[in-house]
């Protein structure tokens, strides 16, 4: 059953990854990468990483999914209405691509990993938890200053030009 | 259902990723190869974390990659709409302001 | 699922050479009882909205169908099943049938950690109330979906206002909810509603535990409001500018998915204001353990749809009093004052938590009486 939905999954997955690299259209692009985001959730849930799996619907798909469509629909004229993307260097790209692929799925195949034999489920958002905030504590504290920078900086980028002229006399005063 | 299989998907998906950045100009199509390849990356920390006995720091990994990748794509979406009100395109290939 | 699955291959030998096909057979049927449970929830959501605003302004309202109108929902589903499924010449035709079902299916699979009654849940997930907060994720981009794919302005204004609420009141229904998953220590439903029985009855509700979480259950339901796209937050349907919104250019049965979506949505808000702060099926003074299994989840059913259609009856009652905002409002209100509230209230519960080691008021003041 478990390999069934595996299989599934990975139908999924891996095709809707195809439509994203190859459809001519931004816009049937960004609904290829809502189904690969989705069975990218579902693979985490099989590998037993069930919080990471809503962390992935949660971030991916209803944080930088709307993103991605809002850069989309603001980025084209209205009229422009296929939204179309053309591609370039087709060839020499999916010959490199399928050749990388052949490359890592050899090596993923015949090397012997280490691996435990019987692997239990268990939920895991207890110990990320307490792991995030024991041996984890710096990097979680780095990150969320990251992403506090990131969110000024955006903020500061898609401020449209008028709104950051009237912004200046306050900083200098400020400085 | 073993770790060699989810690489192999993993590779696929990374794979998928590379082809669309080699192949597009459109840089908010850039941005979904990006993610593409975080995703490949990420199901090999959870698949990895999984069959080597529950080694939690993959999966820790994969939370990490998931925030750099939520700051990184708002950070890029507000530089492609700063580049479309000036350029008038998000085509990458129209940056190019400082070379000429 | 698994012990069902036992106990029915225990009682049946038989099924024993396909226990996956009994599991497979028990999902669908728990999925379809549950869909069904939404279809009809939404036919009497309607219902119960048309009385309501029809009592509010003076009206009679839906009276026709049925003994007091009861019936008036069958009429209008079978209205809308009836009715052609346009699709415009100009839409784009695969995306604009897909948007209702993303809709549909985000709103729809909350469900699943609803906890109907003392063992009534489909699956009690460990993440519970996290899920919910994935699974809805959905929504928005079935709405940006269904704009866009409208090809009409209107539909793609109202698509991105939607879109742009969605995400921006998410972080405040996610961090009003906290206090209870801080509370019981689990994001399990079930285990927040267990960690809210005792003997101190209606005091042992998250609600009363503290003035935080006091504070939180108003929060939520606000911030909760605003997620579903109900008045006085209905910005994106506004129609005395944009039309109705994103379903603008939908008609019959994929007009009807929207609609179910927004009853569905208005019912799992009330559920889990219901088992995060009030208590969810715990009967006051009462241990439903103590009951015959059939008599527990009989009684807490009763009591958990009591708690939560009272919820529902406040929401509309709130659409049918209030009037709209404008959408600039709309968004300070939530970035310049819900978020640092729900901040604020985050950093009072954890403190209160670590502080009073997860006591409650009520349970302090029953322990000052001994």
């Amino acid at each position: 059953m478990a390999d069934l939905v595996f299989v599934l999954l990975s139908i999924l997955t891996v095709v809707s990854a195809l439509i994203v690299a190859g459809n001519s259209s931004v816009i049937y692009s960004a609904v290829g990468l809502l189904f690969t985001f989705m069975g990218v959730a579902g693979l985490y849930v099989l590998a037993s990483a069930d919080f990471l799996a809503a962390t992935q619907m949660l971030v991916y798909v209803g944080g930088i999914l709307v993103l991605i469509l809002f850069a989309v629909f603001l980025s084209n004229r209205i009229s422009d209405a296929k939204l179309s993307n053309p591609t370039h260097m087709r060839v020499p790209s999916a010959i490199v691509c399928i050749a990388l692929f052949g490359l890592m799925s050899n090596a993923a195949v015949t090397t012997e990993w280490a691996v435990k034999t019987n692997v239990e489920y268990a939920p895991t958002t207890a110990v990320l938890g307490r792991l995030l905030m024991t041996k984890y504590l710096l990097p979680f504290e780095v990150v969320s200053v990251l992403l506090l920078a990131a969110l000024i900086g955006a903020a500061l980028l898609s401020r449209p030009e008028s709104a950051k002229a009237a912004l200046k006399p306050d900083m200098e005063e400020g400085q | 259902m073993s770790l060699d299989k989810f690489l192999v998907v993993s590779a696929a998906l990374f794979c998928c990723g590379l082809y669309t950045i080699m192949t597009r100009r459109n840089g908010v199509a850039l941005l979904m190869g990006v993610e593409l390849i975080l995703n490949a990356a990420n199901i090999n920390f959870v698949a990895f974390s999984h069959y080597l006995g529950k080694v939690m720091g993959g999966q820790i990994f994969a939370v990490f990659v998931i925030v750099i990748a939520a700051a990184e794509a708002a950070v890029a979406l507000s530089i492609f709409l700063r580049l479309f009100a000036t350029a008038g395109s998000v085509e990458v290939d129209t940056a190019d302001s400082l070379k000429n | 699922m698994e012990q069902l699955t036992a106990l029915i291959i225990q009682k049946v030998p038989a099924l024993a050479v396909a226990p996956w096909a009994v599991t497979l057979l028990l999902i669908g049927i728990v999925a379809f009882i549950i869909l069904q449970f939404a279809m009809v929830f939404a036919g009497f959501g309607t219902y119960l909205e048309r009385k309501i605003a029809a009592d509010i302004q003076g009206r009679i309202g839906p009276n026709r169908v049925g003994p007091i109108g009861l019936l008036q929902f069958l009429a209008d589903g079978i209205k809308l099943i009836l009715k052609e499924d346009i699709i415009p010449t100009a839409a784009d035709n695969h995306l604009f049938r897909m948007a209702p079902y993303l809709i549909f299916t985000g709103s729809f699979a909350a469900f699943v950690v609803v906890p109907f009654g003392f063992s009534l849940i489909a699956a009690d997930l460990n993440i519970g109330i996290y899920y919910v907060m994935a699974v809805t994720s959905l929504v928005s981009i079935g709405v940006l979906l269904a704009g866009w794919a409208s090809n009409n302005k209107w539909s793609m204004l109202g698509g991105m206002r939607a879109a742009a609420q969605i995400v921006s009141y998410e972080i405040p229904v996610g961090m009003a909810l906290i206090p209870a998953v801080l509370i019981a220590g689990s994001l399990s439903t079930q285990d927040i509603i267990r960690s809210q029985g005792g003997l101190l009855g209606i005091f042992g509700w998250n609600l009363f535990h503290n003035p935080f979480s006091f504070f939180s259950f108003f929060l939520y339901m606000v911030a909760a409001l605003a997620e579903t796209n109900r008045t006085p937050f209905d910005i994106p349907e506004a129609e005395s500018e944009l039309v109705s919104g994103y379903n603008t250019e939908y008609s019959g049965i994929r007009f009807g998915f929207f609609f179910m979506a927004e009853y569905a949505d208005v019912f799992v808000v009330s559920a889990l204001a219901t088992a995060c702060f009030l208590g969810g099926w715990q009967i006051p003074f009462f241990n439903a353990a103590s009951l015959p299994p059939v008599w527990a989840n009989l009684l807490s059913l009763g009591v958990f749809m009591a708690k939560a259609l009272a919820l529902v009856c406040v929401i509309i009652w709130i659409r049918w009093t209030l009037p709209r905002l404008r959408v600039d409002q709309l968004m300070r209100m939530s970035w310049k004052y819900m978020v640092p509230l729900t901040f604020f209230n985050f950093l009072g519960v954890s403190l209160w938590v670590l502080v009073f080691k997860g006591k409650g008021i009520p349970q302090m003041i029953a322990s000052i009486f001994g």
